[in-house]
């Protein structure tokens, strides 16, 4: 790691002033994806604004809708019953997420914030159709994740809490890169008020719907309708352990197995 | 004598320490006053180093010192050796290029060591690294082993024309030709054995330190043979005279072969503490590892069988090229050949065979020894081959294996080996029945219904172990002997020290090497203490690798004869009696046919007070020493049997079901000895499915640089094994033990690539067995039938 | 340099330390409790995991700064009175370990996994184990080591 100053700001203003006046700051939540990565010496940020100190934790279900505190750990969305009862594909998605240890530490906000394309969580976010409340604004999903690693937050802006409608039913299905255990592919399947819904995780840029997916599941929503969908490998990642056809090749068979748990 | 300690699952006595977070490995160890380093690595897999700029970096905070190749040479410190000749089919030695401890004015692979940093901290001095100034002239790069020798590909060392270092080969070539042309029945198969990377848990360290006072140095370092690597450091890198290098290597998390090989990093921190005037203190980051630690494997081979009408085995050929890296590692020319070669015969009758082996530098790490080094390459070709030939010939690879067993001992192969004993039929029947592959057509219909692909693959193996009769070893090139040194030194009080040359580093030898002596004295496990890996403390051995435990044990065992021997004489004068008539029971000398006696603390408690025995007969005191030097190897052999069960839709196999009986003749500690199995087979099933150390063909970049790339096996990636035993004593040695570290590794790959290659019906599959490349095949095959 | 303060083990410690000091190293450097290991630099190998306020975390990819104030435990601190805790023991009954290295971390995770999961059965124990690489035992005996440790404890609570 290169030196940086650390700060530990108690609250949402002391962390935006924070990082106005550090030049290069980046904002620290659970550091489970930042920490590796500074340690690999490739970011060198002046500046680190931990936002453990910040009272952004929580799980409210109400009104159809499941409420998470941006700083809320993985472990805690795993093993919530609130969550599980509401949204029992969103527990399950959470209680995947990388290892115990890192579940532990790793929070909703963080993980959504960096849009790693390997990541479970923008599936979810996604596939629901969540609600992205920030210090200065709420988001919809569709307009959240804008590219690898990119999403429509604005400098110093900060994830506060993700608002999930409940749906009618959701399953998420993912198979891990042998190595990693990130995403290779991850499907998030959801029926929800205002149609279904499919998000894909892992197997391109950044996470992505897949409409003719949609469509087919909107018809009939069934695994069939979905095992006969042939996803283009044109915008899939590409490497040692999957090549773009093999990664379109599993969206489908993921598609499918999800569908295949709540149809 | 009491052995009744001796074959039972005693737990082990070093774990007390290491569960309660109190092992002493060599990062754990902080000497007063060190420094921190820090190595700077080539970026590229080749080029020239036109200059180094090392100015701003001596500038930086903290930094203590900074050397580079051209410190070395003024130091004339000699390069890195590799210490077994072997020799061409055209009787030119091994052509060996130079390998410097930092690099002179080229660089041959990413990871190759330029230049040491030394600092306060270790931050500090990766800080200051990256303020060095390296003008880099890229060359062209050849990773690929199959074109290292291709006219035109870029060349590592002007010693050796077109990478090649030599072309060997053993065997008869004119009998395997006649053996061809006379075949009813040939096969042939294409294999490759995967790179592996070793991946030890603990990362190699080092800790160098000078004392000025005495003119000696100490080096703390991960090793598997302290001893070996005094000698090398002392007598071929020339660091300091023999008897001014203490090398202790403490606790050591792991090696697999990986910690056998003396490495630059550890040399230039003991020449580097002398010139900072502080102790240097190393400890590799796992990316490191990956890039410097030596790799494993890396074979391309291609095999072919010879048959007679009636399915007897009358030939094998067998032609490999041998990746060995950028520079030649410890003992990297013996493993693809007299390791490899020398087992290709198996467990069957094969009159001719015939190998050949090109061993070529790339632009990669050095290629050495890993967990088998050498066999496992071997059994993953006959074990192929034979089960191929089966197929091909529509016969139960059963039947087909039990028509070419040898069963007649001794025998001779055609490639040196001569084995001792066996009973390759119980091995395989025990299997059978364990794994319950009289049922397997009813589980694989089972499987068909939901629509999952299911394989059984056998795996009958042999190796080669406890190396190795030094003059046998001499013979085929070996720069040292590979006997072992044991030292038992008994206490006025009764309890026992052992000094061993044999390193632990996860075996327990500390328990079952202790289980020995207890045994063999009748007193209690807890009265002795196993000391190793401390050149100050052991006066010398040639460490652990090779399953080579049992030579330091009868080494133990015959250390343990003497001291009885002296033992009944002062039992002897004590009793009264003649030495002729002491019998040593129980832990207790007797005068045989009377109630008279002594317990053994009683004997040696007179062996120091020495007032009973004429001294001038009798040396004062009870320490005895022995080298061992062994007459023949050790032969494990055994089954494998592996099922696995596909998802077509995603390609991922998994093991249902993996058996493995070993033939390991007596054994000490059966709970270790399953131990040893476990992650041998963990090992195997890894390189099967898993593992793969891949460079990119163009850039030479290291793409498996990390657990994000690099599959490790975790738990749940691999099933409960059932384990099963039979026994054959080895001749060789008194104890009748033939060693039992690398079987799992050795014998699982071709079990596994067995069972992949029947579920999917094809012939050739190259492991590792992944997701992608099994679901590849399938949709290929799926393609060609439509 | 910035301060920090904390429990490790119920011992109050406190030291100076660079921001980008990671909590193993304050452990292993500052208070010189080298039980907990550093096996990799990615996050995976688990060689490192503690108990952070009670949650088994890596301790590898947290800053010393972050656990101010923190309740830590480590290897070193599960021996309570010269006993051993019940996992420490079933790892050596079970032949848990071979070269100790991973040990530390894989005892960690096992007492949190126990905390956590009443009824542990194997498949359940080799998926809590994703973050802890072991390249010794092959993983058998350390699964039957926490199946036999969960089973004990849940036999003292009962």
């Amino acid at each position: 790691m290169y030196q940086f100053q650390y700060f530990r700001p108690k609250s949402l203003d002391e962390a935006r002033k924070l990082y106005e006046n550090n030049g290069d700051a980046k904002f620290l939540a659970g550091g489970q994806t930042l920490i590796p990565t500074l340690k690999q010496r490739l970011a060198q940020p002046t500046a680190l604004i931990d936002l453990g100190g910040i009272a952004m934790s929580g799980i409210k279900v109400a009104g159809g809708v499941v409420t998470i505190g941006a700083g809320t750990k993985h472990f805690d969305v795993a093993s919530s019953a609130d969550v599980k009862g509401a949204i029992p594909a969103l527990s399950h998605l959470a209680s995947h997420i990388g290892d115990p240890a890192v579940r532990h530490m790793g929070t909703l906000g963080g993980s959504i914030a960096n849009n790693d394309p390997a990541a479970d969580y923008p599936a979810a976010v996604l596939g629901l159709g969540a609600t992205i409340k920030t210090t200065s604004r709420t988001i919809s999903a569709d307009d959240f994740f804008t590219g690898m690693f990119e999403t429509a937050l604005e400098e110093g802006e900060i994830i506060t809490e993700v608002s999930f409608p409940v749906p009618e039913k959701a399953a998420y299905m993912k198979f891990p890169n042998p190595a990693s255990r990130y995403a290779m592919v991850g499907v998030f399947v959801a029926k929800t008020k205002g149609g279904v819904r499919v998000a894909v995780t892992g197997a391109a840029s950044s996470v992505f719907r897949e409409s003719a997916m949609e469509a087919a599941l909107t018809k009939s929503f069934t695994p069939d309708a979905v095992a006969g969908i042939k996803v283009s490998p044109g915008n899939m990642n590409s490497d040692l352990h999957g090549t773009a056809e093999y990664r379109a090749h599993l969206v489908t068979v993921m598609a499918k197995r999800a569908v295949a748990t709540i149809a | 004598m009491t052995a009744s300690i001796i074959g039972t699952s005693v737990r082990r006595k070093e774990d007390h320490r290491f569960i309660t977070g109190q092992g002493r490995y060599t990062d754990d160890i902080n000497r007063p006053g060190q420094a921190h380093a820090y190595f700077l690595r080539s970026p590229h897999a080749h080029a020239k180093i036109k200059s180094i700029d090392t100015a701003a970096a001596k500038a930086a905070k903290g930094v203590v010192g900074i050397f580079t190749g051209a410190d070395i040479a003024a130091d004339k410190l000699g390069p890195l050796t590799c210490g077994w000749m072997v020799t061409s089919k055209d009787g030119s030695p091994m052509k060996m290029g130079a390998h410097p401890v930092l690099a002179g004015d080229r660089v041959r692979y990413v990871g190759d060591h330029i230049a040491i940093v030394i600092a306060e901290t270790h931050a500090q001095a990766k800080d200051a690294a990256e303020l060095i100034a390296v003008d880099y002239e890229e060359l062209p790069a050849v990773v690929d082993p199959a074109h290292a020798a291709d006219a035109g590909a870029a060349q590592l060392h002007p010693e050796a024309p077109r990478n090649t270092i030599y072309q060997w080969e053993l065997g008869n070539k004119p009998e395997t030709e006649a053996a061809f042309k006379k075949a009813a029945t040939k096969v042939s198969l294409n294999l490759t054995n995967n790179r592996l990377i070793p991946n030890a848990m603990e990362p190699r360290a080092a800790i160098g330190e000078y004392d000025d006072g005495t003119g000696g140095y100490t080096l703390y370092v991960t090793s598997q043979n302290p001893h070996v690597a005094r000698l090398v450091i002392s007598a071929f890198i020339g660091l300091a005279p023999e008897h001014k290098l203490r090398v202790v290597a403490p606790d050591v998390g792991g090696g697999f072969g990986s910690k056998i090989f003396i490495y630059a990093e550890e040399v230039v921190c003991t020449w580097a503490a002398k010139k900072v005037k502080r102790p240097v203190k190393w400890a590799a980051e796992r990316s490191e590892s990956f890039l410097s630690d030596a790799h494993g494997r890396d074979h391309i081979t291609h095999a072919e069988l010879a048959l007679d009408a009636d399915a007897r085995i009358l030939g094998l050929h067998v032609k490999t090229t041998a990746n060995l890296g950028a520079y030649m590692s410890t003992f990297s020319s013996s493993v693809p050949t007299y390791l490899y070669g020398t087992l290709l015969s198996g467990q069957y009758n094969i009159p001719a065979i015939h190998v050949e082996v090109d061993a070529v530098y790339t632009n990669t790490a050095p290629v050495d020894a890993y967990r088998g080094a050498g066999r496992p390459e071997a059994t993953f070709v006959i074990e192929r081959i034979v089960e191929e030939a089966a197929r091909q010939l529509k016969l139960d690879p059963v039947e087909f294996r039990r028509k070419n067993f040898v069963r007649t001992f001794p025998h001779q192969t055609p490639v040196i080996m001569a084995y001792d004993i066996g009973d390759y039929d119980a091995s395989l029947d025990a299997a059978m029945k364990l794994a319950n592959a009289k049922d397997f057509p009813a589980r694989r219909a089972e499987a068909k219904a939901r629509g999952k692909l299911r394989g059984l693959g056998y795996s009958t193996y042999i190796e080669a172990c406890g190396l190795a009769p030094s003059a046998a070893v001499g013979s085929l090139g070996a720069g040292v002997g590979l006997w072992e040194s044991a030292e038992v030194r008994v206490t006025p009080t009764g309890s026992v020290e052992v000094f061993t040359g044999a390193h632990s580093h996860g075996q327990g030898h500390e328990t079952t090497f202790a289980q020995v002596v207890a045994g063999r004295l009748g007193i209690p496990l807890e009265n002795v203490e196993i000391i190793h890996g401390d050149t100050n403390s052991v006066q010398f051995g040639m460490g652990t690798y090779g399953s080579r435990a049992a030579v330091g044990l009868t080494a133990v065992s015959r250390a343990l004869d003497k001291i009885e021997a002296k033992a009944k004489k002062i039992a002897a004068h004590v009793l009264e009696a003649s030495a002729a008539d002491i019998v040593f029971e129980n832990g207790e000398f007797k005068v045989a046919g009377t109630d008279r006696k002594l317990a053994f603390h009683e004997v040696a408690l007179n062996a120091y007070v020495a007032h009973k025995f004429p001294t001038s007969e009798i040396e004062p005191g009870l320490k005895e020493g022995a080298f061992h030097d062994p007459t023949n190897f050790t032969f494990p052999a055994g089954c494998h049997i592996c099922e696995v069960e596909i998802d077509p839709e995603t390609g991922v196999t998994k093991v249902v079901n993996f058996t493995a009986v070993d033939d390991f003749g007596n054994v000490i500690n059966p709970m270790v000895v399953e131990g040893q199995v476990h992650g041998g087979v963990a090992q195997g099933i890894g390189q099967a499915l898993l593992e793969h150390g891949v460079y990119d063909k163009e850039s030479g970049q290291l793409i498996t640089g990390s657990y994000m790339d690099y599959t490790m096996p975790r738990a749940d990636d691999l099933p409960t094994y059932k384990l099963g035993f039979t026994v054959t004593p080895c001749p060789s040695n008194p104890l009748g033990m033939k060693g039992c570290g690398e079987a799992g590794a050795i014998a699982s790959p071709a079990a596994v690539i067995n069972a992949v290659t029947d579920a999917l019906g094809v012939k050739e599959f190259d492991m590792p067995a992944t997701p992608q490349r099994v679901w590849a095949t399938i949709n290929r095959n799926r393609a060609a039938a439509e | 340099m910035p301060s920090v303060a904390m429990t490790v083990n119920g011992k109050a410690v406190s030291g100076e330390v660079e921001t980008r000091t990671l909590l193993v190293h304050f452990l292993r450097e500052n208070l010189r409790l080298t039980g907990t290991h550093v096996g990799c630099d990615t996050s995976q190998c688990g060689a490192c995991v503690v108990h952070v306020n009670g949650k088994a975390v890596k301790s590898c990819t947290m800053l010393a700064v972050q656990a101010e104030g923190a309740q830590v435990t480590t290897v070193e601190g599960l021996t309570q009175d010269g006993k051993l805790h019940p996992v420490q023991a079933a790892f050596k009954e079970h032949h848990g370990l071979q070269c100790g290295f991973c040990t530390p971390g894989m005892i960690m995770t096992a007492v949190d996994m126990i905390r956590r999961i009443p009824d542990l059965d194997e498949k359940t124990i080799r998926a809590e184990l994703e973050g802890n690489l072991c390249r010794c035992t092959g993983y058998q005996n350390i699964v039957k080591a926490i199946e036999a440790a969960s089973k004990e404890m849940k036999g003292a609570r009962a």
